[in-house]
This record gives C-alpha cells, structure tokens and sequence, in this order.
C-alpha cells in the first residue's frame, strides 16, 4: 500500500465526512456509516440511508469516495439492512444537534412488528425547545425542510425549531 | 461515445462526474437488490410483483409533485414534496430489483449502450423502466393514477393510500424475497406519517367550515370509485402469497375500514355508497389497462428523457 500523507485509518477519515444537509452531524454522528474495510489497495465503505428517498445520499457517496481516494480505489456500497433508526444517533450527534437549534429526536428501541395505530390527538409527549428548554412547544407541520425533520414552535420563546422525527 | 458529439456529454466531461440528466445515475442501488429469489419462487413473477408496488409509489409520487408551487400553504407544500420524495425512494429500489430480475431489458432503448456495475448489473435499470415504459406496461392500480383534484380530494386519496400501502408494507416486512421485506422495513415509519399527516386534514377539513366539509366529502366521494380495485389480487399476487413473498390485497381491506372508521365519524364524513370503477374485461391497472389519467401523468415524467435519451449534466 502507498503511504498516506497520515497515519489515520480510513474509518477515521469516513467517519469525519458530514452529512450534507445535517453539516454539523459526520455520518459516524448519524449512525449511517456501516463499515469501512480496507485491503490491498481497495477500500469499501458500505453506508445505510436514513430514508429510501433521501437525496443526500448521492452526496455522501460522492464525498466518500473523494475522501478516501487516497487509500486507494474506493467503492461505496448502500444497504438497507438493517434499518437506519434515529436510536443509531449517537450522543454526540444529539448533543451538536440540540447546539444546532435542532431538537434531538427520542429514544425508540426496538421497533413493533405488528401493525401500526392511527393516532388523531396530538402527542401527548411534547418536543423541548432547544432554545430555551420549555416543553411548552407545538408542532407546526410534522414534515420539515429535510425528510428527516419537523418544524416544531416554542409557546414560551415563540422562535420555531426544527427537530428531528423520531423514526 | 467521443465527448464532442453531444454537447451533453461535453459538459460532463469537464468534471468527469456526469449523471444522466433525468436518472439517477443510480449506481448506489442498494447491495440487497443483487440479492437471487428466494427458493422456488419465479423470478418472472418476483419481478412482476415489484414492478406492481414499485409503479403504485412512482405514479403516486409523480401525481403527489403536481402540488409543487400550487399547495395552499408552505408547510402543506413541504409535506406534499416529503411525501413524494419518500415514495420516490421506495420506487427507486423496487424498480432496480424489478431490473436485476430482468424486467427492464425489453425497454431498453436499441443502441444506448448500458454500462455493467461491478456485480454484472446493468446500472440504469430504474431509468430505462420509469423513463422508457409506455403505459400498458406500468402495473399499478388505478387509484395511483388518478387526478387528485383539489387539496381536499389530495388528503382523502393520501388518507385511503396510505392506509392500505401501510397495512401492505407492514405484512411485506415477514416477505421471503430479502429486498421486499428491507424496503418495507423502511416503508413502514414513513407511511404512517403520511396516514397520519392525511388523517388530520380529513378532521380539519371534514369538521371545519361548512364549505371545507363540502369540499372533503366530495373529495373523498371522487376517490371511492377507485378504492375497490386496490383489494383485488392478480393472479401473480395470488401465486407469490402462497410461496411468502407477497401481501394479500384482500387482508387489506379490514386495515383501511379501522382507519375509515375511526377518522370518517370524528371527521362528520359519510362512508360514500358509490359504484366501484368496473374492470375491462376482468382486467385492471395490475394487468396494464389503465383509465385516461395515466397517459399525461407519464408524458410529463417521461417525455424530457425520451427527447433526450443520453443526456449527462
């Protein structure tokens, strides 16, 4: 293998790569980067969509591939199994999210395999402000300026935030 | 071909990063999609099947993009383009399978060279079969196709949609076929956003003004016609239930009078006691006949591609 201008593994260097629309988020934040092998001169980073539509995806590979050109010829794989769940966000990534104004999305666990209640009323759990902490928040619309988003307002601060569904 | 013949292919030359304009440029199809059918089930209707669920979500997402710039409110206007991108998305890797199983190579366009991946997959499968399939050929049911009228009539097609595409993907998630079973995995978060989303515009508006009531209702009664087709199984559909790939569209029905039922009596609406739209022949949208409405749906999609077939950007 050539020698790299540094002594960092190409995980280290994948999992720096930011998500185009979450830039404050790397995709190792995200819980989208998979694995990175890397052996005799060929890397291969597999990566999980965090929805099938995403259209970051394309720029996530796209960065990658840029990024660890230097180990080598790079191929970045897609797979969706399993799953991507907000539950992969680590605390890290929740911590510069909530920075960010953007509200962290909760803990799920493990998702149900029956079906799926309708739910009418409002949720009666309430997103907190990022801003200023209260819970006094209402969701204006739950589909956001990203697929992965809702757009929530703080009763108390009136300042509108984004937070991220939790899916 | 040499770079100067097509001013297209120019442009993406000088970065070496061009994607056909219209595709995806799909290479990043998802590593599932390689995956044989499972044992003992027919690779033609496997293909078959997904071609079925892929066409409900593309027509539906195509029909769904007609409200950019025309939604009421900005917000409604997000939601709309969210909903439709996350349709798009659960097309996208259908069709790649539908491909690798086969299903695009009678649409591919004679002489356009279709470069392999890596895994020996053609890497345009999704395009040549959104882009390059004439109408007889897409098999969804009707419902997905039909003009969706005003943001009333928008809201209880979403609501009737996404209630049995919900009911769909939540049994699709056991399916034997690997790829079936991840893409409903995804599906089924999304889908009930989308009921959910639905649901609450049929209460707003159903026990709104009364204008806004009489708009809902009629919306919902413009959709009733089409709903029947939705619970029909097509012989393919009957034969991959027995081998575990597929959703009986029958136990679907049950899923969508619970949501009926409880939204409809909250929402002041009146289950509609309208005639269902007849099949040709015992024929439907799952077997390529098609009403009026697909036509112009698929010549806005498709016809920018079809004029220029080989274009990069």
């Amino acid at each position: 293998m050539v020698s790299t201008l540094t002594d960092r593994s190409p995980w280290d260097v994948a999992a720096e790569v930011t998500d185009p629309e979450m830039p404050m988020l790397t995709l190792a934040d995200l819980g989208v980067l998979r694995s990175v092998s890397h052996d005799d001169g060929r890397v291969v980073a597999t990566i999980t969509p965090t929805y099938a539509g995403c259209p970051a995806l394309d720029a996530m590979r796209a960065d990658l591939a840029e990024k660890l050109a230097d180990f080598g010829e790079v191929e970045v794989r897609v797979s969706l199994t399993p799953p991507w769940t907000t539950d992969l966000i680590s605390d890290e990534g929740r911590r510069k999210l909530a920075e960010a104004g953007v509200a962290p999305p909760e803990h799920i666990g493990p998702r149900t395999t029956g079906p799926v209640a309708l739910t009418l009323a409002p949720p009666e759990k309430r997103v907190e402000c990022p801003r200023c902490g209260s819970a006094d928040t209402a969701v204006l619309s739950r589909f956001g300026p990203t697929a992965c988003t809702a757009l929530v307002r703080c009763r108390v601060c009136r300042e509108p935030f984004e937070h991220m569904k939790d899916i | 071909m040499d770079a100067d013949d097509n001013v297209y292919d120019a442009l993406a030359a000088a970065d070496h990063d061009g994607r056909w304009a219209h595709g995806a440029g799909f290479d990043e199809s998802v590593v599932e999609v390689t995956a044989p059918a499972p044992d003992g089930v027919d690779t033609e209707d496997l293909a078959a099947y997904c071609l079925m669920l892929a066409d409900d979500a593309l027509v539906g997402s195509q029909r769904l993009s007609e409200w950019a710039t025309h939604a009421p409110e900005l917000e409604e206007e997000v939601a709309l383009a969210n909903i439709a991108l996350d349709l798009l998305g659960q097309a996208r890797v259908l069709l790649a399978r539908a491909g690798h199983l086969g299903a695009a190579e009678r649409f591919r366009v004679a002489g356009r060279a279709s470069e392999a991946t890596g895994d020996g997959r053609a890497h345009d499968d999704e395009d040549v079969l959104a882009y390059f399939r004439d109408d007889r050929f897409f098999r969804n049911v009707t419902l997905a196709e039909i003009d969706l009228g005003d943001f009333a009539q928008t809201m209880a097609w979403m609501l009737v949609f996404s209630s049995w595409r919900l009911g769909l993907m939540t049994r699709l998630r056991g399916s034997a076929d690997p790829v079936l079973a991840a893409v409903a995995t995804k599906a089924v978060p999304e889908l009930a956003y989308q009921r959910e989303y639905a649901a609450g515009w049929v209460l707003r508006l159903g026990d709104g003004t009364e204008l806004s009531h009489v708009r809902m209702q009629a919306g919902l009664d413009a959709v009733w016609p089409f709903v029947e087709e939705i619970f029909g199984a097509h012989a393919v559909e009957t034969r991959l239930v027995e081998a575990g790939v597929a959703v009986d569209p029958a136990a679907l029905r049950a899923d969508v009078d619970a949501d009926l039922e409880q939204v409809l009596p909250v929402a002041t609406l009146t289950r509609p006691e309208r005639p269902a739209v007849g099949l040709v022949g015992g024929r439907g949208g799952r077997d390529g006949v098609h009403t009026e409405a697909l036509g112009p749906v698929l010549a806005v999609m498709q016809s920018l591609a079809r004029a220029h077939p080989e274009a990069t950007w």
